[in-house]
């Protein structure tokens, strides 16, 4: 394996974005768009090759690549394993659909746009690749930047509010995890994160750096009390940074625990369950709730989205393999569903100019390829069985019945919560009579709409009904993850008797 | 034989000041050569220091004059960066009718005044160095005598600075009286040199540098000073003079009074924590952009002195680094600055940045990227200046200087991200002239290379650092 295939991956974006930034402007923006579409296909395609030279049965790191960036002191180091193949595929998948959908939603400044997304992917991709906890680090706060400059650009009224609380808060949780991080490098005298798979981290001092990490993960994830920001974040920012936002910054959180907060701090790990099953059983509640109360179409699927991924970091922390995978599962799905529900939100506001859902009702006859799409997302949202959310959901809540009967029980709460908002707001939109004139000026899905809303729709109705190619890939990593958990809780027991 | 050829630098340094003296008084309207002669000397002075970069640690003048690695390092820095201070502000100081032939000169004596602290290893030497070099600092200051605030600003700074002075010289002549020398060798080797005298001494001492640096507390003179004087010299004092007064700190903390640690360290840790929190608090209610920078940059020497604070050799290298990428940040933030110009006059408003995004992109990309690097954002190399720091402070297990540090680049962040939200999400304004000079458009493009491009090869600058080895 000579050809740093993870590297081309990351640096593909940025070398069309500079490309974009650097070629003669012209008025027209065709050359950007489509500069910038072919290379996040070919992008696609690289990472769907990558998925087939994939090995599933290695639970090991593979694709390693290692260049020496700091002598002696950090190493840029990238690799992936079952776990993060997934989201790279994920986020090569969704950066495409998200520039086809620029095509209506941005109107002014598309040029910067497109760089600016192109830059969100290499970080993204950048993320799930390292394998050193700077490196991993430096993508992960790199990030920020053009998320920034997506919402406070191209967002809505209270964007500058939105953009400032989005980069505040996480820059605020993200400093911690910078302290820890040195912390593990004084300690170990690496940051190589195979090399602390192997020697593990002394477990007096686990509890606080978990709490580094845990700081900055909880944030991005983001779970109760600190989600605050997000749904202001996607309320302002324009359709494609919601997109984005939804599909994949937020995940960049689920791995982040995954690989880190558990395969580093194992002790620590078992230790704060509880708190996470706390925060994440009240993120299912309390916010399932909340987003019934919502008048604003976008709030109430972001209000949703801290639901799911109270799901998620339920699933991560039950540490059975069903559990993980679950989540992992359920991340994918979340990324698709949510990704296509936004863009579906998008669709209409961009027609109607508002998100209030008490302007809308009766789409259906006017509107009926858009109400047929938009139910299929509203039933995966909702965990429909055939769908992509109800595999994620039951292999999670399968992982929690196993570790905590009670837990799993108000969670499963959450589920009918969950249908309930769902459908309340798709009743509210697209059935009933038309009550506001100006729904009857609107018009079906224009065909680049169509062409990305079908496609999502078809992947998440393909792994609802058929998921063996996304968990055959996640298991043997996720197995080798969970065999390292018990060794280590297995000698931290034994070393306290 | 004394080793002349070590102090050739200054020596030359010295011969040129008189000779572009003579050549600005017998030659009239001579301001253009004059300026274009001292950027030449610059370049020859720099290659001269450059030169001395392969001798070991020698001692001059009676052990009163130290040349190894830590003072090639820091020369090369003060002269490369005065060179493209020059280059960026000859159309300033052109446009706002301020280019004398005594600027150019003001400039290389106060160089002349850093060099001498850079390298001296005696109280008097060093003391000498500074006056040297804050004297020319206050006439430049004033520089711009037709305009209230500039003379107001030189005014301000030869008081606060004459009695900063004073409390150094009173700092000075206590530790020569309990130690029995000005000699920094010589006071290291003292047996006394732990007496009480010595570390009242030392705290004068640290006051009087803490104000050359605007550290807080000693920090009030900056904002005024910053605002007030001529944009390019205000770029001279976000700069130069800081790196001097740092390498003055080094050599003094870590050769005398090493056997003190414990006592200044905590005022260390003190000022630093200060510095950090008062700077990214003041600066967020800031409508000046030279006083922003003020504010900015005591927030930023606070980072600096928590390296010095950590008491190790890593922590010396991770100021040192601290101060190259801020050198770095100053002079792309004042090429900035520098180019919003329409019709001669020169905008410092926060407000005149107001979507320049629109009329100005390539501009506002480099606003863009060193204010993120001014916060700290990877992968610019503010953020790994921070990390250096942070990596030395937690390696001494200071986590509170950690911890703190690290909040305050977050509050620090805030009047950062204002800046670019009013230079990306607000309205456009009138747009500004872009016929800059080939000097200011490339030190600007350097400059916000660098901070980019930082992090390709972050070893390089680590090597030459490594080599600096105080302790």
């Amino acid at each position: 394996m000579n050809f740093p295939i993870l590297s081309s991956l990351i640096i593909l974006p940025t070398i069309g974005a500079l490309f974009i930034l650097f070629g003669r402007s012209s008025s027209k923006y065709n050359a950007a768009k489509y500069i910038s579409l072919f290379v996040s296909l070919a992008n696609f395609i690289l990472s769907l090759y990558l998925w087939y030279l994939f090995d599933k049965a290695n639970s090991g790191f593979q694709f390693v690549e290692e260049r020496i960036w700091l002598e002696g002191f950090i190493n840029y180091k990238v690799g992936i394993d079952g776990i993060s193949i997934l989201f790279i595929i994920l986020t090569t998948f969704i950066t495409p659909l998200c520039i086809i959908s620029v095509n209506s939603t941005i109107k002014n400044r598309l040029k910067d746009f497109l760089v600016a997304i192109l830059f969100m992917e290499t970080m993204m991709i950048g993320v799930f690749c390292s394998l050193d906890l700077v490196i991993f680090y430096l993508f992960f706060e790199a990030g920020l930047i053009p998320m920034f400059l997506i919402i406070g650009i191209w967002g809505g009224e209270r964007r500058v509010y939105s953009a400032f609380k989005f980069f505040l808060y996480t820059l605020l949780g993200s400093v911690l995890m910078l302290i820890a991080i040195i912390t593990i490098y004084w300690m170990t005298g690496t940051t190589d994160v195979i090399e602390l798979y192997q020697i593990g981290i002394d477990a007096k001092y686990q509890d606080l750096l978990w709490l580094a990490f845990f700081s900055s993960f909880a944030v991005k994830t983001p779970m109760w009390p600190v989600h605050t920001w997000l749904p202001d974040a996607h309320v302002e920012a324009p359709t494609a940074g919601s997109v984005l936002l939804a599909a994949i910054l937020l995940k960049m959180a689920g791995y982040g625990f995954i690989r880190f907060s558990v395969g580093l701090f194992p002790v620590a790990s078992e230790y704060f369950v509880p708190l996470v099953f706390g925060l994440s059983l009240i993120a299912i509640v309390y916010t399932s709730l909340v987003a019934l109360m919502q008048e604003d179409m976008k709030k109430l699927i972001a209000y949703s989205s801290v639901a799911h991924m109270g799901f998620v970091t339920m699933g991560i922390f039950t540490m059975t393999p069903q559990g993980i995978e679950g989540s992992i599962f359920q991340m994918i799905s979340h990324g698709i569903i949510s990704a296509a529900l936004f863009l579906c939100v998008g669709v209409v506001y961009e027609r109607m100019h508002t998100r209030e859902i008490n302007k809308y009702g009766g789409i259906v006859s006017v509107m009926p390829r858009y109400a047929v799409v938009f139910m299929i997302f509203t039933l995966g949202s909702l965990g429909l069985p055939g769908t992509t959310g109800f595999i994620g959901e039951f292999l999670i809540l399968l992982g929690t019945f196993k570790v905590n009967f009670l837990v799993a029980t108000i969670a499963s709460l959450g589920v009918i919560l969950g249908a309930a908002y769902m459908l309340w707001l798709y009743k509210r939109v697209v059935f009933g009579e038309i009550k506001n004139t100006e729904v009857n000026k609107l018009v079906d899905l224009k065909r680049s709409e169509m062409i990305i809303l079908s496609v999502l729709a078809f992947v998440s109705i393909l792994f609802g009904f058929y998921p063996d190619p996304l968990l055959s890939t996640t298991s043997a990593s996720v197995q080798g993850l969970i065999d390292l958990f018990n060794i280590n809780i297995n000698i931290s027991t034994a070393s306290n008797l | 034989m004394m080793n002349l050829d070590l102090i050739f630098p200054e020596i030359f340094l010295s011969l040129s000041i008189m000779f572009l003296l003579m050549v600005g008084v017998f030659k009239k309207n001579s301001e253009n050569i004059v300026y274009n002669l001292s950027t030449i000397i610059l370049l020859i002075l720099l290659a001269l220091v450059v030169n001395l970069f392969s001798v070991s640690e020698t001692f001059v003048f009676n052990n009163s004059y130290k040349i190894d690695s830590l003072s090639s390092f820091m020369k090369t820095l003060t002269i490369l960066s005065a060179i493209f201070v020059m280059i960026s502000s000859f159309s300033y100081l052109k446009k706002s009718n301020i280019l004398k032939i005594e600027y150019p000169i003001l400039i290389l004596s106060s160089i002349l005044g850093m060099m001498i602290m850079i390298s001296s290893n005696d109280l008097i030497i060093f003391y000498l160095g500074l006056e040297l070099q804050s004297l020319a600092l206050y006439v430049l200051a004033s520089f711009n005598r037709d305009n209230v605030l500039s003379s107001e600003s030189g005014l301000k700074y030869f008081v606060l600075s004459a009695l900063s002075s004073g409390l150094l010289l009173y700092g000075c002549s206590l530790v020569y009286g309990f130690s029995g020398s000005t000699n920094f060798t010589y006071i290291s080797n003292t047996p006394t040199n732990t007496e009480y005298g010595i570390i009242f001494g030392l705290v004068f001492i640290i006051v009087g540098l803490a104000f050359k640096i605007s550290a807080v507390p000693f920090h009030m003179w900056a904002p005024d000073v910053y605002q007030g004087s001529p944009t390019s010299v205000t770029l001279f004092f976000a700069a130069l003079p800081k790196v001097a007064a740092l390498t003055v700190f080094i050599r003094i903390l870590y050769t005398p009074f090493i056997n003190l640690i414990d006592q200044w360290q905590t005022i260390l840790v003190f000022i630093s924590v200060a510095s950090m929190i008062f700077g990214a608090v003041a600066a967020i209610g800031q409508s000046n952009l030279k006083r922003l920078i003020a504010y900015s940059s005591i927030s930023h020497m606070g980072y600096a002195l928590a390296g010095l604070a950590s008491g190790s050799n890593q922590g010396i290298q991770s100021s040192i680094m601290y101060i190259s990428i801020y050198l770095v940040m100053t002079l792309a933030f004042f090429s900035c600055l520098l180019m919003l110009r329409k019709k001669n006059i020169f905008y410092e408003k926060i407000e005149d940045l107001s979507g320049l995004s629109i009329n100005h992109p390539i501009l506002s990309i480099s606003f863009l990227v060193v204010l993120f690097s001014l916060a700290g954002i990877p992968p610019l190399a503010g953020f790994f200046a921070k990390f250096y720091i942070f990596m030395a402070v937690i390696e001494q297990s200071m986590y509170f200087l950690a911890i703190v540090g690290l909040l305050s680049t977050v509050i620090a962040a805030f009047y950062y991200l204002r800046l670019i939200k009013i230079i990306y999400f607000d309205k456009p304004k009138e747009k500004y002239e872009t016929d800059h000079t080939i000097g200011l458009k490339v030190t600007l493009a350097i400059s916000t290379g660098m901070l980019i491009l930082y992090f390709i090869y972050p070893g390089l600058l680590n090597e030459m650092v490594s080599r600096i080895a105080v302790i």
